[in-house]
């Protein structure tokens, strides 16, 4: 059975953690890192396997930090 | 694992080309990020980059020409339409589209937003009202809610001395010049996909000579109202929407609001 699987990549030196991502996702995927960057933010990271690729957190990010894949998995 | 899907055939959104690299100068949350990037996927998409040109307030946006990869100019306190106007009746084949503050284009420039809505420019005309002074601090605009603080209200405006805030946006709908006018936010995913079909509906008006459109955005100011952006979203949501509510006003010419 084919499955949609999605994942994000996170400019992590751009981001300026404001946490908007994490209220847009639907699937509670992101969370913030605990060190920060070199702007001193906290950034956006993924922390579960539950992203389908629905780019609503890219959607909303206010700098255009993140990146969405999505791709169809086969799975038994 | 989730890693093997990261290449470029499974790539679903990115930051639009026509953003440029640098970092935006606005504070973590502001709004102003996500509508710029919403105007540069719009022109993207209608493949209409080298004819497009903006104008540029003084405000929080007064760089949104180092941010947006089209021609811009930058125009005194409020006067983007009347500088737009010229731009447009001088190159008539253009795109044109002003980007500007409610300080900016709901005090200073009031004059020039009427009169240009009530010409009828070609044009689009974006308006970001965060109910604020952002870049000098914090004050009190037109547009500031009743009761709400700001550095020269610090008590909260006063509409007995201060007088009631003001929806121009409501003002301009009904101009036989405004073709169509609408009032958005971006800070859910559902919001933003529509103001950018907003955006699209406004460039096509203007290369079919329809008229202005006026696009109105609902935005946080999270270091003016001294809030998280994700609870300055939700205190926008409870307080500047139910005043300045969200939806079209005008669509092709005919009020629907
Ligand atoms: C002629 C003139 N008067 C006043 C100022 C000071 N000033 C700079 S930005 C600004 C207000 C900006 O507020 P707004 O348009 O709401 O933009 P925001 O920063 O909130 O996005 C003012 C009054 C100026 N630069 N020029
Ligand atoms: S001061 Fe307000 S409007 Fe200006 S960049 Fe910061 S949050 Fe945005
Ligand atoms: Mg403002």
């Amino acid at each position: 059975m084919a499955k949609i699987k999605g994942t994000i990549v996170v400019d992590k030196e751009q981001c300026k953690g404001c946490e908007v991502c994490t209220t847009a996702c639907q699937f509670k995927c992101i969370g913030m890192s605990k060190e920060v960057n070199g702007k001193g933010y906290r950034y956006a990271i993924s922390v579960n396997d539950d992203c389908t690729g629905c780019t609503n957190c890219a959607i909303v990010c206010p700098d255009g930090v993140i990146s969405v894949y999505r791709a169809k998995i086969d799975s038994q | 694992m989730m890693e093997n899907i990261i290449s470029p055939e499974n790539l679903v959104y990115t930051k639009t080309k026509l953003m440029t690299d640098k970092a935006l100068s606005y504070c973590p949350g502001c709004g102003h990020g996500v509508v710029h990037r919403m105007i540069m996927e719009t022109v993207d998409e209608m493949g209409i980059q080298d004819k497009t040109i903006g104008i540029a307030p003084v405000g929080c946006s007064v760089l949104a020409y180092d941010f947006m990869n089209v021609d811009m100019q930058q125009a005194a306190h409020g006067r983007a339409p009347a500088l737009g106007t010229a731009i447009k009746r001088l190159m008539p084949g253009k795109y044109v589209f002003t980007y500007q503050g409610d300080g900016d284009l709901a005090a200073i420039g009031t004059a020039e937003t009427i009169h240009c809505c009530n010409r009828g420019e070609d044009m689009v005309m974006i308006f970001i009202n965060n109910a604020i002074y952002g870049m000098t601090g914090g004050q009190m605009a037109p547009t500031t809610l009743e009761g709400m603080p700001s550095s020269t209200s610090p008590y909260g405006r006063d509409v007995a001395r201060m007088g009631y805030p003001l929806r121009i946006t409501e003002m301009v709908a009904p101009l036989a010049g405004v073709y169509n006018c609408s009032r958005h936010s971006v800070h859910t995913p559902a919001a933003v996909r529509k103001l950018k079909r907003a955006i699209r509906k406004g460039f096509e008006a203007q290369a079919d000579k329809k008229g202005l459109t006026f696009i109105e955005v609902v935005s946080n100011c999270n270091s003016g109202w001294k809030k998280t952006p994700n609870d300055a979203n939700k205190w926008m949501e409870e307080n500047l929407f139910p005043y300045y509510p969200i939806g079209d006003i005008k669509i092709d010419g005919k009020m629907v609001a």
